[in-house]
């Protein structure tokens, strides 16, 4: 569990944001895919207040948000709450900008999977533990696993 | 001796809870003169008022107590009351037991004690009380308007169009004020020339309304209804009664004057008008950077003026006016870059100012409406938009919040992008303030249809590199530190004063705030009224506001003078200082004390006079005055030592 909730890691590099950066085609490839609009969020964070796995995830729903719109795809792409994310609907329900957050979810789950960025191999999938992981996380990992 | 009525309220449980109301009243009926008492729940009701109406009538009361809140908030409804009922207005009195008492205590042994103090105070000054006549004081029916922005401008069309006449005094040689410079405002997207100069016009051509322009306050004297203003007329050089407005004197003049208009983007003549479309468009020579004033030599607009309007041995010129009301509406200006360190200290070229980011918006701006940079004319394609740049920074620059920046930096950005597609705007914030009717709505718009990147933090260095502007900044949301490499940065600066507010303010003996602003009377009940009569207040000069805010303000100004105006003479409140002429020694003490002008000395009786329509009745020359001449009426001697007594438990 991160003590800097929905902050990104300290000590990072700050962001040198440029034209090329926040126009690089990933937030439009987000809004493309999900049919959401991510600069419809201003960042209030009821995805993350209502977001019953938050304390396991690295980055916060709104974090995640905030960073697709500074045209941040690495941290995004390989970031842990992607595949923690249960896909439960709370934060879609709650937005009150509207913005479908799960499917935005679902959206960089499949960039994720398309660029072959490994999360969960079946070797380190405790049986224990995959008893307990919540089914979309699976089905992420088999359909990772099918491609 | 007199039959008073004491009226004791419980002011539902803001009395009755600390105080035994009920044993106030019976105490009370002790008291000299007391021919009646009685409590009630809301004495300020209609039920309240009608017992004590009813009461001046059935027990032939000569004079009412009313113990109940501050005389500030019922002083005249009770009067009021007393009045319809027969009684003189000056028969009536408060005993203030809640504010003094009630509110300040817990002890309600105590607390009830102290209110029967307080009422057999005033029982001891009502026993010895005049009745009076308010006086009357003639009003001048004609308003001045200081300042010729938008607020003045608005201000002075109201009243103009209800009849009365205005002067409408601008130290710029053209009315418009900021306004004029603006681009296009938010959140309609207005072009502002568009929506402002038929006002400019309007005012310029309206029979009501004389127009000073160049022209500043230099002396008011006087009181409300009756004021004496001189207002200095300065020396243009150039006779506005013969001038066309050709332009030929503006097109040949050699001189290059940093255009204050333009926000120093662009220059024009020594002989110049602020911009195109002024009202008055009549040019005005600027002594300081002329050729000829500098040198002896040039003359050249004076050889180009066929109508001969150049006139170089104008002077100013100070004239008298007789005023009824004074409206000040002299508007702000924005913190100077230079004062911000952090940010280049105006050393950095491509570091700008809102204003100058309107001037390169502009369609009539020195670029056409093209936003180019200064310092080569590029057309920026990252550009920074940095708010609260001065504003809310208690500990360095200014504590308050500017209101407007927030809305007009997202128009600024949203405008950018109009102009250059392929630029990309960011907006460093603290918070997003949106408070006005359809401003969310115009931010949410802004933020979702036009690319603009909003980053939560204060930036806390911009600097040169290359011919970049490298702007420093933090975004709380992700929780790192942003760097941005821009071609132009703008910064909202705080607004503030006018400079010359603080000069002028001294002049007029009216109050301004910790920050410079005007006072208002009350902030929430007398917003448009400063605290001394006659004197009204309008739109920025009073505190940072957007256009809306501002012509409101405005309009409600005019229409407190408009009220004033309706009136046939005004009503002065009598019980302020008189003279007994046989005491008066002339020693003037009392001239020296008075914070009104109140007193003077009468060279025909030889002795110090009470100017009434002055006079404010705080008793200042009355404490000073050596010999007793001078008392305040109902206030004598004699009232306040029996009250003195009275406080003290009648010892």
């Amino acid at each position: 569990m991160s003590e800097n909730m929905g902050l990104a890691p300290p000590k990072s590099p700050p962001i040198r944001l440029t034209r090329e950066v926040v126009n690089s085609g990933f937030k439009q490839r987000v809004n493309e895919l999900s049919g959401q609009h991510m600069d419809a969020c201003y960042q209030c964070g009821n995805c993350s207040s209502g977001c019953p796995l938050a304390q396991e995830m690295d980055i916060l729903p709104n974090g995640i948000i905030r960073l697709v719109q500074l045209g941040q795809r690495d941290e995004v792409i390989n970031s842990e709450t992607l595949w923690i994310c249960a896909s439960c609907f709370q934060c879609t329900v709650r937005c009150p900008k509207g913005i479908d957050i799960q499917a935005v979810m679902d959206a960089l789950r499949q960039m994720a999977l398309d660029e072959g960025v490994d999360h969960f191999g079946p070797d380190q999938i405790d049986p224990e533990q995959a008893a307990l992981v919540p089914q979309p996380g699976l089905v992420g990992v088999y359909r990772k696993l099918s491609t | 001796m007199k039959r008073i009525g004491v009226f004791v309220c419980h002011c539902g449980i803001n009395i009755a809870m600390t105080v035994d109301v009920k044993r106030v009243a019976e105490e009370a009926m002790n008291m000299p003169g007391v021919a009646y008492a009685q409590d009630y729940i809301y004495m300020c009701s209609e039920p309240g008022q009608a017992l004590v109406r009813e009461k001046i009538k059935e027990e032939e009361l000569d004079a009412v107590i009313i113990a109940a809140c501050s005389p500030n908030l019922h002083e005249s409804t009770f009067r009021a009351a007393a009045e319809e009922a027969g009684l003189n207005p000056w028969q009536c009195e408060i005993a203030n037991i809640r504010e003094q008492c009630s509110w300040v205590h817990t002890n309600r042994e105590k607390a009830t004690s102290k209110a029967i103090r307080i009422v057999d105070t005033l029982v001891q000054k009502t026993i010895l009380n005049e009745s009076l006549e308010p006086i009357p004081v003639s009003i001048t029916k004609k308003a001045l308007v200081i300042g010729g922005g938008i607020a003045g401008i608005q201000a002075a069309l109201d009243i103009a169009d209800s009849g009365y006449k205005i002067i409408l005094v601008e130290k710029e040689s053209s009315i418009g004020g900021h306004m004029a410079q603006l681009s296009e405002t938010f959140p309609t997207l207005d072009c502002s020339q568009c929506i402002l100069t038929p006002k400019m016009v309007a005012a310029g051509k309206h029979p009501n309304i004389e127009l000073m322009t160049y022209s500043e306050i230099e002396e008011v004297s006087g009181y409300v209804g009756n004021f004496n203003v001189k207002i200095k007329r300065k020396a243009s050089f150039v006779d506005w009664s013969k001038c066309n407005g050709c332009g030929l004197c503006m097109e040949k003049c050699p001189a290059k004057v940093p255009s204050l208009f333009d926000r120093e983007l662009a220059t024009h003549g020594a002989i110049y008008v602020p911009f195109p479309q002024a009202v008055p468009n009549k040019p005005v020579i600027d002594k300081d950077n002329c050729i000829y004033f500098k040198s002896g030599k040039c003359r050249l607009c004076e050889k180009v003026c066929e109508i001969g309007a150049i006139n170089f041995e104008q002077e100013d010129l100070i004239v008298e006016e007789e005023i009824g009301a004074i409206i000040v509406a002299t508007g702000f200006e924005t913190l100077p870059v230079p004062n911000l360190v952090e940010y280049g200290a105006g050393d950095v070229p491509d570091v700008i100012d809102g204003l100058a980011f309107e001037r390169l918006l502009s369609a009539s701006g020195p670029t056409v409406g093209e936003v180019r940079r200064p310092s080569d004319g590029m057309v920026p394609k990252e550009i920074v938009f940095v708010q609260c740049a001065g504003s809310r920074d208690p500990e360095r620059y200014r504590p308050y919040c500017s209101k407007i920046c927030c809305m007009y930096t997202t128009k600024h950005a949203l405008l950018y992008k109009h102009r250059v597609h392929d630029g990309q705007p960011y907006i460093f914030y603290i918070d997003i303030r949106t408070g006005g009717k359809g401003y969310e709505e115009f931010y949410h718009n802004a933020e979702l249809d036009e690319g603009i990147i909003y980053l939560r933090g204060k930036v806390a260095k911009i600097f040169r590199d290359g011919d970049k502007t490298v702007v420093w900044g933090t975004d709380t949301l992700t929780g790192r530190n942003i760097e941005i490499a821009a071609d132009l940065v703008v910064l909202a600066t705080a607004m503030i004063p006018k400079d010359s507010t603080a000069e002028l303010v001294k002049k007029l003996r009216i109050q301004t705030g910790p920050n410079g602003f005007l006072s208002e009377a009350h902030p929430k009940l007398r917003p448009v009224e400063s605290i001394n009569s006659g004197f009204y207040i309008a739109g920025a000069a009073q505190g940072p506001k957007d256009i809306p805010e501002t012509v409101a303000q405005a309009s409600a100004a005019a229409c407190k003078v408009i009220s004033l105006f309706s009136r046939d003479h005004l009503e002065q409140d009598p019980a302020i200082a008189w003279v007994d002429e046989d005491l008066c020694g002339n020693c003037r003490i009392c001239i020296s004390v008075c914070p009104y002008d109140a007193r003077e000395f009468d060279e025909e009786k030889g002795i110090v006079i009470v100017n009434e329509a002055l006079c404010e009745g705080c008793g200042s020359c009355v404490a000073a005055c050596a010999c007793g001449a001078t008392q305040q009426r109902n206030l004598s001697d004699s009232q306040i030592r029996s009250m003195v007594t009275a406080s003290l438990g009648g010892e």
